[in-house]
Parts: C-alpha cells; structure tokens; sequence
C-alpha cells in the first residue's frame, strides 16, 4: 500500500495551482501595472484642468500665463519655427552627449591602465566638474569662434564627468577572483579589459549615461542661454529668449514644453537601453516575481 | 585522455614547495618553512584552522605571489601554465552564460567557441550541467554555480587543479554530493588536486594524503597516507578506518592549535 492512498482526496488542477498568498501577489501585480500609466495620466490631466480652471477664473491675461489651451495652440501654431529649433538643440545635445561618452570612456580606460595618467590628469577632470558652467561658458564663446562647437564644449564639459566617474569606477570593481583568473589563464591587458573590466564597468557606465543624458540637455539649454540671441543656429533656449523679449509667453511655454519633453524622451531611451543591456544578468534590472 | 594514476608511493614528483617563506609588511609572517612535495595523480588535502595560510600556500603555487623566501620548483617545466582553480566562490561572469563561463580559459587562449564547443559540452555532461548551457549563473544553485566552476578548471584538462574551500559554502547533503563528484571526476580525468579544506571529514572522505597545518607562521605539521582505493562511497564513509583517520587528523589539528596556544 503506498503512501498516496492514504491522503485525501484532493482535486487535482492541472497547469499553476495558486494558493491565496499567490493570488493577492497576482492582483497587485495587476493593479500595479493599470496604475502605472493610469496615476501619471490622471495626475497630468487633473494639472491641466487646474491651470486652465485658475486661468479662466482669475481672468489672467495671457501674456502673463497663458492657458495649456492656449499653449498647445502655440505650440500647433509656431511649429514651424519650434521645430527646427528643436532639432538644433536635440542635435547639440546628442553630439555633445556621443563626445562625452567616447571622451569619459577613452579617459576611464586610460586612467585604469595608467595610475600616473589618472594622478596626473584627474584633477583636471574635478575643476571641470566643479566650475559652473554659466561661469565659464562666456570665455569658451570668446576663444571658440564656431557658435556650435562653442555650445557643443559647455555642453560635453557638464555632461563627462559622470560618465568619466562611473565608469572608472565600474573598471575598477571588477571581482576579485575574476582578475586572480585572468592571471592564472594568462589573459593580455587587452583580454582583461574586453573580458571582463569593461563587462563589470558596463552597469555603471549606463547609471552614469542616464545622468549625463539630462545633464547634457541642461549643458546645450544653459550655454545657448550664455550665447544671447546675437548668433544664429537657434535652439530651444534662444526661441525662449528671444520670446520673451516680445512678451510672446505662449510661445515661451510651448518651447519650455519642447524642452522638457526632449529631457523625458532622453531618460526614456537611456532607461530602456539599460534595461535592454542589463535585464539578462544584472541585480538591478533584473526582475523578481517576490 | 584521460591519465593513468599510479598507486602511491610510484607517483612521480610535479611540484616541490622547499622551505618557503611568505612574510606580508614585513610582519605577518604567513607562512614559514614551509615544505611539500605534490606527485602527479595525488590528492592532497591542505587541512587546518582559519588563518593558517591555506591559501597563501595556494596562491604562491599558482604563481599570483611570489615566496619571501625558498623555491617552488616545478618539474617537467610546464610550470603554472597548465593549471585550473576553483575558488571558494563559484566567480562566474555573471554577464556570460553557463557556456561562454567554461569557454574562458580556451578563449583567452585564442581558441573560438566552435573549435571547442564539443569539449566544453562534454564537460558540462560531466558534471551534470548539460542542460544549463544557455543559462545565466544566477538563474543555478549555489551547487550548480560551484559545478559550473569545476567544469572550468576541467575544461582544459590541467594537470594540476587547486581548490580553494570549494563547497564550504553549500550545505551538508550538496556538499557530499560534490565529495562524491569530485571523485568520480578526477578518476575519469586523472588530474592531480591540491584541495584546501577546514572540514576534518572532507578532507579524509577525499584525500589519498593529508597536509595538516599549524598557524602562526602557517607551516606543514603533519602527514597522513591513506591509501583507500577509489571510487570511495558510502561504505568507506562509515567504515571503521575512516573513523580512525579522522580521529588521527583530529588529533594532529588539536595538536597544532595547541602548539599555537604554547607559544602565545
Ligand atoms: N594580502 C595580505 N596582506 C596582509 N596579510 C595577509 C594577506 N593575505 C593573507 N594575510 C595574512 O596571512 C595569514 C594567512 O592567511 P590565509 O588567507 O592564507 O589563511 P587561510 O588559511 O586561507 O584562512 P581561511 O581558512 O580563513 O581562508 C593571515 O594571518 C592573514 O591575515
Ligand atoms: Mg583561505
């Protein structure tokens, strides 16, 4: 007589049998994933209908805030001025953000193989960090004849320390053991770095990328700010500037939308390129069910 | 490919550690005349209390430091170029799958995944893995990750392979799982081992000698044959010589700590 024969009978489900604690897990679950698109959206909505409503109800005249109303008008309206505006500060930006990356990569490597190259150059590399770049920006205007490539330097300057930081940090952190391995097997410096230093440096070099990104967008905004309206090539600050200088607030609301909207989309495609580099292997992408 | 195991006592000499100091800061003294002798085909059990310079032996033999003084002496020639190490933890990439983890070691030679996939594959059936290829480390078990390690160390069929604690983490039933394995690996490879261990009955259960060390400079105190024919199994772990071993080990490890207790 076996065992089984003595229990209860139990129905038996065929496929995932869910206990009580496994169903309230699988309603948050649910609930959760409504309530991330739906909160923001009520939340966004529910701001709208304030602004409009205190606009209207105040009487505030447009030239000192305009309604969302009125923006989104604007910003249908002036889209043929906005636009390329826009193009021009998003170009900016992600020049300056694709230099900041191959130059904090290229330093982070030098300094991992060089401790001379890292005593001698970091200090360097901190100066930049600290000097706000609203300080040092007007110089960089008056050395740098081309107006782009001045705005592309403020902009690079903000936005490479953190990846210069982190992904120093991340070469450096490599386990242990994994470096006693490459020894014992022999590994060339270059093995090293492509078998396993740059591998370990990869998660903090994306954390660093998520805050040069916005860092980045905020160093083409603010030099474009320090350059005035004189030049041309005109981005999303100078179409504020020059905004409201005409008193056109409308307009400047629609640009500052544009800009933030830019700085969303950048953190949107930096967090995705994490997740999609990370979700396999890495702690913080990966994703528990408890 | 596998080597043939000579019995004991016919077994040529592969390494030779003579009189070796290892002194860090110019203070702690490690390790101090400190001598041993590995022989193609043993396997040896570095046995003693924590501190006592287990694994600064093992580091010195596998060329990651160099001896204050004395010599390591390779015979042959081949030297640490033909070595494998498990370490305590299963240090695995934890960005590369199963596959690629044991691929290392030939990668780094230059050799491409193709030309030696059926070896690696062989070895991960050796080791009860050949369903896990394609998994990332933290999708296995703490035993499955130290398998995944052994695989590695195997996969270019070393002569000599060092073990550093390797299942002092893992629990009582994975462990002599492993114990077990180990075993049955090395007939099947005829590789040498220097296994470290703190664990009295591990190192009997496994060893065919037995390097007992004192502390304070680490140093060999004692040595213990046991020339038990492999594969060994549940029989010998209750047989009546194995308590007698492990009652002797005991007692050379008490001995040491005591010697250390004398002189403080
Ligand atoms: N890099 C180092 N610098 C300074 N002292 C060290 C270093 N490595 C080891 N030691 C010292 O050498 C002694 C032996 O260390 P070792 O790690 O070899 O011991 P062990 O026998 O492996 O111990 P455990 O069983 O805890 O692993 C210890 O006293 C330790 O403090
Ligand atoms: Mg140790």
């Amino acid at each position: 007589m076996s065992l089984a024969d003595d229990r209860p009978s139990e129905t038996v489900i065929d496929g995932a049998a869910f206990d009580a604690e496994e169903e309230r897990h699988a309603r948050a679950k649910r609930l959760e994933a409504v309530g991330k698109w739906a909160l923001p959206t009520i939340v966004v909505v529910l701001t709208l209908y304030g602004w409009d409503r205190v606009v209207a109800i105040n009487h505030i005249p447009h030239y000192i805030l305009p309604s969302p109303g009125l923006v989104a008008e604007t910003l249908v309206k002036d889209w043929g001025t906005l636009f390329p505006s826009m193009l021009v500060t998003l170009k900016i930006t992600l020049m300056a953000l694709s230099v900041a990356v191959i130059g904090g990569v290229a330093l982070a490597i030098l300094f991992t193989q060089s401790k001379f190259a890292e005593m001698a150059f970091f200090p360097y590399a901190v100066i930049l960090q600290v000097t706000p770049i609203v300080s040092v920006a007007p110089l960089i205007f008056i050395y740098v004849d081309n107006r782009i490539v001045a705005l592309l330097i403020c902009a690079w300057v903000v936005a490479f320390f953190p990846i210069l930081a982190n992904t120093t940090l991340g070469l450096k952190s490599a386990d242990h053991n994994l470096r006693d391995l490459m020894t014992i097997y022999r590994a060339s410096r270059w093995q090293r770095l492509r078998y396993l230093q740059l591998p370990s440096a990869l998660p903090y070099f994306l954390g660093g990328l998520r805050i040069a990104g916005g860092l980045s967008l905020i160093g083409a905004v603010v030099a474009e700010y320090v350059a005035g309206t004189g030049g041309i090539g005109s981005g999303l600050a100078f179409r504020i500037l020059e905004a409201g200088y005409r008193l056109n607030i409308p307009r400047m609301f629609a640009a500052l939308f544009l800009i933030a909207f830019l700085g969303v989309v950048i953190f949107m495609v930096t967090t995705a390129l994490n997740w999609f580099l990370l979700h396999k292997w890495h702690e913080s992408a990966v994703k528990r069910d408890v | 490919m596998a080597r043939e195991i000579r019995p004991l006592g016919e077994r040529p000499a592969i390494l030779r550690m003579q009189s070796v100091d290892k002194t860090f800061n110019g203070q702690v003294h490690a390790l101090r005349r400190m001598s041993l002798t590995v022989n193609e085909g043993d396997l040896i059990s570095l046995l003693g209390p924590s501190g006592c310079g287990k694994s600064t032996a093992l580091r010195l033999i596998a060329g990651l430091m160099r001896p204050t003084a004395g010599r390591i002496i390779w015979e042959g020639g081949q030297g640490t170029d033909d070595l494998g190490v498990v370490f305590q933890e299963p240090t695995l990439m934890p960005w590369a799958t199963v596959l690629q983890n044991v691929w290392l070691p030939f990668r780094l030679r230059g050799q491409s995944l193709a030309s030696v996939r059926g070896r690696i594959e062989e070895v991960l059936a050796l080791v009860g893995l050949e369903n896990f290829a394609g998994s990332y480390p933290r999708e296995l078990s703490g035993g499955m990750k130290m398998r995944v390690s052994i695989a590695r160390a195997l996969v270019t069929n070393p002569r000599l392979i060092l073990m550093d604690e390797p299942f002092a983490a893992l629990d009582e039933i994975t462990r002599q799982k492993l114990n077990n394995d180990l075993l049955t690996l090395k007939a099947q490879i005829g590789c040498t081992i220097i296994f470290v261990t703190h664990s009295v009955f591990e190192s009997v259960f496994l060893s065919d000698r037995i390097l007992v060390m004192a502390p304070r400079p680490g140093r060999v105190v004692k040595e213990l044959t046991l020339d038990e024919p492999y594969p060994r199994g549940l029989a010998f772990r209750t047989s009546a010589k194995y308590g007698e071993i492990a009652r002797e080990t005991s007692e050379a490890l008490m001995e040491a700590m005591g010697e250390e207790e004398a002189h403080a």
